[in-house]
């Protein structure tokens, strides 16, 4: 499929087109490096050169070995073979210290802060070169005057719980431009912002690499780099496929790249939607109120509607009601008031085995967790739901065979790879795991499928199976809610979708008539009906 | 490590970091390193506790001879030592069971002397003439439920507070430990006093009916039989039961079980009542069948001895059998020091925390596999 | 009765709060960093009885009492490293490897300490008053006629509070209890921290072990900690994590140990038995309580407690 470079070759020789300007400095260089975890092979003799002044993207698919190459880069994890050059000389980084000392820092997808300290206190930790007290003062002075100079808005005071995702982004750069960070990396820094957001953010970026920065960024959207960056480097199963001009370079270039071939449509086809009819109203959400575990409001009057053979979306951003309303449906969690309602029968706050058995599925945020036992085998995740029913369980005993035999069929009809179903669950990829629950949990051909983030760090391969499957449960006339920060995800795959801001819906769209900059104003909590005065009137 | 630059800011333990070896998950351990791991580990605490001995002033070689033969030397020691193995057969078995499911119950003495003082209150005062004119096989039955009745409600106590109020059960279950033992102490020394006992702590003897049936001529009782019998129904239970699947998954992940709809804080007092119960059983089993009253220092630590019993065993019934078995000896032997060379018998607790040490370090060679990194960068071409 | 409401029985009372809740109070200090770090070490009991043992054997060899006490701290942290060995490097199980150390510390020192059971103590820390301070009324005797090593309490205190709450160090040790990832990224070594707090517990719980041997019951006796190793692990989790609140909690049980001990001198009609339960049960009121304010306030343990942290695993 792929005439394509084979991925192993490509990755030898430094970058091709790497000479946009005359004489650019070097800011970094990873050459030959190779990581593995375990089998799996993270990096393959890769090869990776970003200079001062430039944006540089890096892009590839889940698993392609992005976040582990960033994480060598700034001193994490130790690569097991290859050479680190940091502004033109040899580095040994043997801990993130040794990075930050030589100018390197990282803002990592799950930000690195702690939220019981305060910025202040967040910024000063590890710092070298302080004396033995705490002396906040100076630093915050310094960091009043940082977020005024890049239009951050922080307050070095404040507590980081008290801050927002966005806020917090902002607060880990903000901590590596006052260690004197010369070469950022910033690992998909966008997905968990909203567009704006995220517009404003690539500002305060190619603001910095104006000053001489080098810019870093990971991402696997293809507009937002073509947007962003400089220089556009393509690692896929871990190798280097190119690197190549922002300027020069095209989307669907970039995606045979990432993918290996040429992207299908992404969005529902004609036919599916059209000749596909739902039916009746399955769950019915009615001024639901919910609190989050601090005990703070997380939902407040969400009404919402899913149809048999339907799927609608919830997109937002993280942390507005998401995780609280996928529980409360399932009842993990309990409305304080409002209702839910599945076939017209109230099921609000029952207990979640009840609601299992009544038809609602839940593929949930934390596979390992809340999901998945990791240290149980797969039989034992198998039988999660069914081991008080026939056959599986008779009175209070187990049959073993029955168990072998419900544990092979789901790994067999969703094609599970595993050495077997006595293997650990831990051991499997993150897709197989991912597959398996998604099995287990769609084995009653549910009438209602609560699916949060279900592709989150699962593999191409594995992702593409998942939303097969989905898109059959559609047909097959399941009502799905699917919670997603992915908006291709959303489009890709849901009839209509609503967005979730603090725990109210500002508005739900047709997904074929969704734009990402209404769902984008949506997010930032602008809601639907304002947007379309404020459109009427212009 | 040549490649390695100055950094100068930067101080020490940092450096220590990038030495060449790192840890490595295997994902099934080889059946290999799980039997030689253990016994390997064993063997490297007998070599420190010997040096421990050697230190005290006492050859080891002949400190450990002596155990051994003390434990299994001859027909009678092999007795005595499985005499032993009873109360830890059973109270490891209860312990293990609170543990599977992450609960930490380190009460399991107080639930033995709770087991032993409930038995004795029945046994002295609350049997009808004709229930013990029956004999033993009438009044035996009565007696069991009695014990694990008693251990059962004082494991209740945390266990309630746990599953229901988030109380940690490590502290409550061990602080009910001290209050079971003051509470056999004023028994023993007050109101249950044996009024002939000159002066010595203790009941009066039970009459005849509640002794356990012991085996020959030696003190092995029927409690061994007991202790065999729950190991065999709590494999079963466990492996083999919906409600051990919910224990299980439970104590893989808390939050599974809710997700799961499992009612999780229900099974953990259910748990922490079948963890009393067999300490409680422990403790009847110890004073039908040996002692015949309540006396002072009924338990030598049986219910600690257990938590090493429970984890060497793997928390795994026929893994405990053969674990309870051997500290047992380890027990009897350091009693015999005692009168052979007139050492303390503390020598038996010492070497089983060191035998514990050595085991969780070894654990982490069937868990994981050292590998050698390329410490220093190839030379840059 | 009306004797246990003298102005001279409170403040006898009181007295020994202090110099009784000294042995809690710095074993309870000493599991507050270690638990501050990430590290839960069930072993205190354990470290407790070494650092009695030692600090006794040591005075007995050389004849002063606060050579004993250092010798009491370095035993302590030595079997606190043990604990951080296994649970830091090896990544055992925090609960087991703590119950393993407290098991270890009980059969070693009923070992080792078998032929010192009932010698004669040839010093011992004795009560100092201090000058003028002492003679104030009341405060003066509560808290100014007590030995070294209940001053040293004083201090310590506040000092372990400002060195969480204001110093560079403080906060990170605070970082990878909190967040061990972040602590990591940010250049600290997470295993030296560690090992650096875990070790500083256990010579907090070996000097706590020798106030016992050397100040309040001078003298050696198997088990002579009787669970007060518990009772500090208790009280950590009373106070939060929080030093200034530990001490509350270390005062209180003084209190009630010493005020038991006095009701049993002075005859009240309830068998010393049931007094001698008292801070046990007590323990357990204070910990239901304790557990139940935190819930509502949210007040949560170190969030890294009780797991190891390792950063090259996926």
């Amino acid at each position: 499929m792929s005439e394509a470079r084979a991925p192993s070759p490509g990755g030898n020789e430094p970058a091709r087109s790497s000479d946009p300007m005359p004489a650019p400095a070097e800011a970094v260089a990873l050459v030959d490096i190779s990581k593995r975890f375990g089998s799996v092979v993270a990096n393959d003799r890769v090869t990776f050169v970003a200079y001062s002044g430039e944006v540089h993207a890096l892009i590839g698919e889940n698993g392609a070995g992005k976040s582990t190459l960033m994480s060598i880069l700034a001193g994490m994890y130790r690569p097991d073979s290859g050479v680190l050059r940091i502004g033109g000389k040899v580095a040994d980084l043997r801990s993130p210290a040794d990075a930050i000392e030589r100018g390197v820092g990282m803002v990592y997808q799950h930000f690195m802060l702690i939220e019981s300290f305060t910025v202040t206190e967040n910024v000063m930790l590890g710092l070298a070169g302080e004396g033995f007290r705490l002396d906040t003062a100076h630093v915050e002075a310094e960091l009043r005057r940082l977020s005024d100079a890049y239009g951050l808005g922080i307050d070095p005071g404040a507590y980081i719980w008290q801050l927002s995702v966005g806020e917090q982004q902002r607060v880990e750069i903000m901590r590596l431009l006052y260690r004197g960070a010369r070469i950022l990396v910033l690992d998909e820094p966008t997905a968990v912002l909203t567009p704006q957001e995220a517009d404003s953010l690539i500002a305060t970026l190619r603001q910095m690499a104006s000053e001489g920065f080098c810019v870093i960024f990971i991402s696997h959207k293809l507009d937002e780099v073509l947007a962003v960056a400089d220089r556009i480097t393509v690692l896929r199963h871990g190798a280097v496929i190119d690197t190549v001009d922002a300027a020069s370079a095209s989307r669907q270039e970039l995606a045979r790249m990432m993918v290996g071939r040429d992207l299908a449509s992404a969005l529902l086809d004609e036919d599916e939607l059209t000749s596909h009819r739902t039916g009746d109203v399955v769950l019915a959400i009615n001024a639901l109120t919910a609190a989050n575990d601090k005990r703070l409001p997380a939902l407040q009057g969400v009404s919402l509607e899913v149809r048999a053979g339907e799927t609608l979306g919830i997109a937002g951003v993280a942390g507005n009601g998401q995780r609280e309303l996928a529980e409360v449906i399932t009842g993990l969690r309990p409305a304080r008031s409002g209702s839910v309602m599945l076939d017209w029968r109230d099921i609000t706050s029952e207990h979640p085995r009840a609601i299992a058995r009544a038809g609602v599925a839940h593929i949930p945020e934390d596979r390992i967790g809340t999901g998945l036992v990791g240290s149980l085998d797969l039989s034992s995740n198998a039988v999660l739901r069914a081991y008080r029913q026939r056959p599986i369980s008779k009175g209070p005993f187990l049959s073993s065979r029955a168990i072998a035999r419900f544990t092979d069929s789901l790994i067999g009809s969703y094609d599970v790879k595993t050495s077997g179903r006595s293997a650990r669950l831990r051991d499997l990829s993150g897709g197989n795991q991912q597959k398996l629950l998604i099995a287990r949990e769609l084995a009653g051909e549910p009438k209602v499928i609560v699916a949060v983030h279900p592709t989150r760090g699962v593999d191409v391969g594995a992702s593409e199976a998942i939303h097969d499957v989905l898109r059959a449960q559609r047909l097959r006339g399941a009502a799905t809610l699917l919670i997603s920060e992915d908006l291709g995800e959303l489009l890709a795959l849901c009839d209509r979708i609503a967005v979730l801001y603090e725990g109210r819906v500002m508005g739900i769209v047709a997904a074929r008539d969704a734009d990402a900059e209404t769902l984008g104003l949506m997010m930032a909590g602008t809601s639907a009906g304002h947007i379309a005065a404020v459109r009427g009137a212009a | 490590m040549s490649g390695a630059p100055a950094t100068g800011r930067l101080s020490g333990p940092d450096r220590a970091r990038g030495s060449g070896w790192r840890l490595e998950r295997v994902s099934n351990p080889s059946t290999v390193a799980q039997i030689v791991v253990p016994i390997a580990s064993i063997v490297a605490a007998l070599v420190l506790g010997g040096l421990i001995i050697f230190g005290a002033g006492e050859n080891p070689l002949t400190v450990y001879r002596e155990m051994a033969t003390g434990a299994f030397g001859s027909q009678y020691q092999l007795s005595e030592t499985i005499v032993k193995m009873t109360p830890l057969l059973l109270t490891g078995l209860g312990v293990a069971v609170a543990f599977r499911m992450q609960l930490w119950n380190i009460g399991a003495e107080g639930q033995f002397y709770l087991g032993a003082i409930f038995v004795t209150g029945v046994a002295l005062f609350g049997l009808p003439g004709a229930l013990l004119a029956a004999g033993p096989w009438a009044v035996i039955p009565v007696l069991v439920l009695a014990g694990m009745l008693g251990g059962a409600l004082w494991a209740a106590i945390p266990g309630v507070l746990r599953g229901y109020l988030g109380v940690n059960e490590t502290i409550t279950s061990l602080m009910l430990n001290y209050v079971a033992i003051l509470l056999s102490e004023w028994l023993v020394h007050g109101p249950w006093k044996n009024p002939v006992g000159y002066g010595f702590p203790g009941t009066e003897f039970f009459p005849a009916a509640p002794f356990l049936p012991t085996w020959g001529t030696t003190r092995v009782h029927l409690g061994l039989f007991f202790g065999l019998i729950a190991g065999l129904v709590l494999f079963v239970v466990l492996r083999r039961t919906r409600w051990g699947y919910e224990i299980t998954v439970t104590g893989g992940s808390e939050r599974v079980a809710r997700y799961a709809g499992m009612a999780t804080a229900r099974n953990i007092v259910i748990v922490m009542l079948v963890s009393g119960a067999l300490a409680g059983l422990a403790g009847m089993a110890e004073i039908t069948g040996i002692g015949h009253s309540l006396q002072r220092g009924l338990s030598p630590g049986y219910g600690y001895t257990a938590i090493i019993v429970a984890w060497l065993g793997r928390l795994n019934p026929f893994g405990i059998i053969v674990v309870a078995f051997l500290l047992a000896g380890l027990l009897v032997g350091g009693e015999q020091l005692q009168l052979s060379l007139g050492l303390s018998s503390a020598i038996a607790p010492m070497l089983q925390g060191t035998i514990l040490f050595f085991l969780l370090g070894g654990d982490l060679l069937t868990r994981y596999r050292i590998v050698r990194r390329a410490a220093t960068p190839e030379p840059f071409a | 009765m009306s004797e246990v409401l003298t102005v001279g029985f409170l403040t006898s009372v009181l007295a020994a709060a202090i110099a009784s809740g000294a042995a809690i109070l710095y074993a309870a200090i000493g599991e507050t960093f270690a638990e501050r770090s990430g590290v839960l070490n069930l072993g205190v009991e354990g470290m407790m009885l070494i650092g009695a043992l030692s600090g006794f054997a040591v005075c007995s060899w050389t004849g002063s009492a606060p050579v004993g006490a250092a010798g009491a701290i370095v035993a302590g942290a030595l079997m606190a490293g043990i604990h951080a060995l296994l649970t830091v490097s090896f990544r055992a199980n925090q609960v087991v490897s703590g119950l393993a150390l407290t098991i270890f510390g009980q059969g070693l020192t009923a070992y080792l300490g078998a032929s010192l059971v009932g010698q004669p103590a040839p010093d011992k820390f004795s009560r100092l008053a201090i000058p003028v301070l002492s003679e104030i009324p009341w405060i003066g005797t509560i808290l100014f006629r007590q030995d070294i090593l209940a001053y040293l309490a004083y201090a310590v205190v506040p000092l372990s509070w400002w060195f969480m709450f204001r110093t560079r160090q403080g906060l990170n040790l605070r970082a990878v209890g909190e967040n061990p990832a972040t602590a990591d990224a940010m250049g600290l070594n997470v295993a030296a921290l560690r090992y650096r707090y875990v070790m500083l517990g256990g010579a907090f719980a070996g000097l706590g072990g020798a106030v016992i041997s050397l100040a309040t019951n001078p003298g050696w006796s198997e088990n002579m900690t009787a669970g007060r190793g518990w009772i500090a692990v208790a009280l950590v989790i009373f106070g939060t994590w929080n030093p200034a609140r530990v001490a509350i909690g270390a005062l209180l049980f003084g209190a009630v140990e010493a005020g038991q001990f006095r009701l049993q001198g002075i005859n009240v009609p309830v068998s010393s038995f049931f007094l001698s339960m008292l801070p046990y049960l007590f323990t357990i009121v204070v910990l239901v309580i304790a557990t139940q304010r935190s819930r509502r306030l949210r007040i949560g343990q170190p969030a890294a407690l009780g797991r190891p942290y390792v950063r090259e695993e996926r």
